[in-house]
């Protein structure tokens, strides 16, 4: 176990990169603290596995290094720098048995038989794999592969960190659901430094005490679940954390006012002191959950056409179009649905600014 | 949904009845009917049975080439099997490395088969062939025309030059396919080489080098043109192997109906050893193995 830390890392699969474009990785500079929970998340193309693959050491970075307690191992094999990682699609020794199977990272190291047998049969027994432990892997099913892969990583005693690039993309939703839990209780259980690749922010969310949200080649914020969700740094986190995604509306500061195309939303004192300092494109951001929706004008709302309902199980989401701007909120079930015209009050203490896509703070 | 009751589906599939017919059945059935009858002429026949088969099994000159086709086929499978693999493993992975040796495999594919066994005869010759004359003045005596050793030599050599870039090019789109993530993964768990070959590599080969396997043997028990071409089965009889004596039987003596039933245990064979590596090739390592 190890803590793990990237120092100016910038990654390019170009041989000769030349602008900000040709580069995976722009600039990552951050560590992962040794026995925590990591999610990595983003969407598809933004640089999370070509990261992973640069902390385990498959892929040498163009620039920068990686250090493991404070070594540098930049230019250490998987092999030496002793990683452990699970990939998309569970990676089996198709002709062994699964006891094989787990017994075969510590072969290859020379770990002695009596060693190997006991750390087996306690991987085996964490990942409820005991009673397959003589079966041919190949014939197993999907979940039972990748809990293969992932005890492979286990049976290590010694890894510095468990790396995952979304491993549950390939297993049935609700095995998915008791996988997960699995992982997190052997996370809790072991406490591997873990850091989990994943697209799915259900996934992150649950499973990771930080999760890292990157965007285009670059960590746009580091934080709690919880504080992804009420302080996005930047319009893409609020985007991508929540369902539906924060509203963002294109404003003019006036005092106290924000005014979206004559529409005015009072804000609090604090963010219109804030809002004197901000330079550039300048917009309001609220998650669609904290707007309050009425079927009759209140004091300080404003009015938006509503253009839609969908109904989402356990609650509705309700579009509008407020002076030009798309803007969504989230209607408990037994709310009633306004017809055509919904007034939309603000709570100012949910108000966020952005200036250039990013939190005014 | 229900199901319908017609006889169209007989009709959609008389194409491939009429087109197997004429491939396989109705030659096949002629063998058969040779293989059980004396055919004088046109009209002159008389059934006699079994006896062609009692005849040619009892015939010591078959026996001798079966033999001599079953070592023959052990070698090329011996050698060319190994000897494609390696060179698929030793072949560029990206580049222009990749079509240059593709090409390169290819060549010997791409030449008719009774000129493979002229190159070969003029590659050998003392006198005036590369190989023959090299070799000579290392020494070494070297003629194929007079020893029966050279002239098995010079065969599976050329057989070898001939055949093992298939098994190569079959190996090599067997290893391509194999995703990175188990030569990654493989990196992570600290496998050496060796183990990556022994428990990633061949296991995922296992289809491809089956087929090899497979047409491999047909082919090399069925072989006739080059071995006919560079040595006639000689010297002596030490290269002649079954399709070359079935061809004296049948076509050599005239004799039609031991030459059918000739060719019938011929095909059986075949037929059976196929099976036989067939089943080996996709049982193996496919146990419920501790």
């Amino acid at each position: 176990m190890a803590r793990i830390t990237l120092e100016h890392i910038a990654h390019s699969y170009y041989p000769n990169p030349q602008e900000p474009e040709d580069y995976a990785l722009k600039h990552i500079h951050t560590s992962w603290d040794d026995g925590g929970a990591y999610a990595l998340l983003g969407p598809s193309g933004c640089g999370k596995t070509t990261m992973l693959n640069i902390i385990s050491g498959l892929l040498a970075p163009s620039e920068g290094k990686v250090l493991y307690d404070g070594q540098d191992v930049t230019l250490l094999t998987p092999e030496k720098r002793n990683i452990a990682q699970v990939f998309q699609f569970p990676v089996l020794y198709d002709t062994m048995t699964v006891y094989n199977n787990l017994a075969f990272p510590l072969r290859n190291r020379g770990v002695a038989a009596n060693e190997i047998e006991k750390k087996v049969h306690e991987v085996a027994e964490v990942l409820d794999l005991s009673e397959y432990l003589g079966k041919r892997a190949a014939n197993l099913s999907a979940d039972a592969k990748q809990k293969i892969s992932v005890g492979r990583g286990l049976v290590r005693s010694d890894v510095a960190a468990i790396l995952f690039d979304e491993p549950l993309t390939v297993i049935d939703p609700q095995l998915k659901w008791h996988l997960r839990r699995k992982l997190k209780e052997i996370q809790q259980r072991f406490h591997h430094t873990l850091i989990y690749v994943t697209h799915d922010q259900v996934e992150a969310l649950t499973l990771a005490d930080k999760v890292m949200l990157m965007y285009e080649g670059e960590i746009v914020q580091t934080g709690s679940p919880d504080e992804l969700f009420e302080n996005p740094q930047h319009k893409f986190v609020g985007y991508f954390i929540g369902s539906p995604g924060m509203n963002f509306l294109p404003c003019r500061l006036d005092g106290n006012l924000a005014r979206i195309n004559g529409a005015a939303i009072p804000l609090s004192d604090e963010m219109a002191a804030l809002g004197q300092k901000t330079k550039g494109k300048t917009e309001l951001g609220i998650r669609p959950m904290y707007l309050e929706v009425h079927e009759r004008e209140t004091a300080g709302s404003v009015a938006a056409q509503v253009t839609g309902v969908e109904d989402q199980g356990s609650f509705k989401v309700l579009s509008m179009t407020l002076a030009q701007n798309p803007i969504k909120a989230r209607l408990s079930d037994s709310q009633p649905v306004p017809e055509s015209t919904a007034w939309l009050s603000f709570p100012k203490e949910k108000i966020k600014l952005y200036a250039d896509e990013r939190l005014v703070q | 949904m229900e199901k319908l009751e017609n006889n169209k589906a007989w009709f959609l599939i008389s194409p491939v009845i009429v087109i197997v017919a004429f491939s396989a059945i109705i030659p096949l059935m002629t063998v058969v009917n040779y293989s059980v009858q004396d055919i004088f002429g046109p009209g002159e026949r008389v059934f006699v049975g079994l006896e062609w088969f009692k005849q040619v099994l009892h015939d010591y000159r078959l026996h001798d080439a079966l033999w001599r086709q079953f070592l023959f086929s052990g070698l090329v499978l011996l050698f060319e099997m190994p000897l494609g693999i390696g060179i698929a493993l030793m072949m560029p992975k990206k580049g222009w490395g990749v079509s240059a040796s593709l090409v390169t495999l290819a060549l010997p594919l791409l030449i008719p088969w009774n000129v493979i066994g002229t190159i070969w005869i003029v590659f050998t010759r003392p006198d005036i062939g590369l190989f023959g004359y090299i070799i000579n003045n290392l020494g070494i005596p070297f003629d194929h025309t007079a020893s029966p050793t050279d002239a098995w030599v010079t065969l599976m050599l050329m057989e070898v030059w001939h055949w093992t870039p298939l098994v190569a090019l079959l190996a090599y789109a067997g290893l391509r396919a194999i995703p990175e993530a188990y030569y990654q993964a493989a990196k992570i768990d600290g496998a050496s080489a060796w183990a990556v070959f022994l428990y990633i590599q061949l296991p995922k080969m296992r289809g491809v080098l089956t087929i090899a396997v497979l047409l491999r043997w047909m082919d090399s028990f069925l072989i006739y043109a080059e071995p006919y071409v560079l040595t006639g089965g000689g010297p002596g009889n030490s290269t002649t192997f079954l399709s070359i004596y079935l061809v004296k039987v049948a076509v050599g003596q005239f004799d039609l109906g031991p030459g059918a039933a000739f060719s019938l245990i011929y095909f059986l064979i075949i037929l059976l050893f196929s099976w036989l590596f067939y089943q080996a090739l996709q049982n193996v390592g496919k146990g419920e193995a501790r």
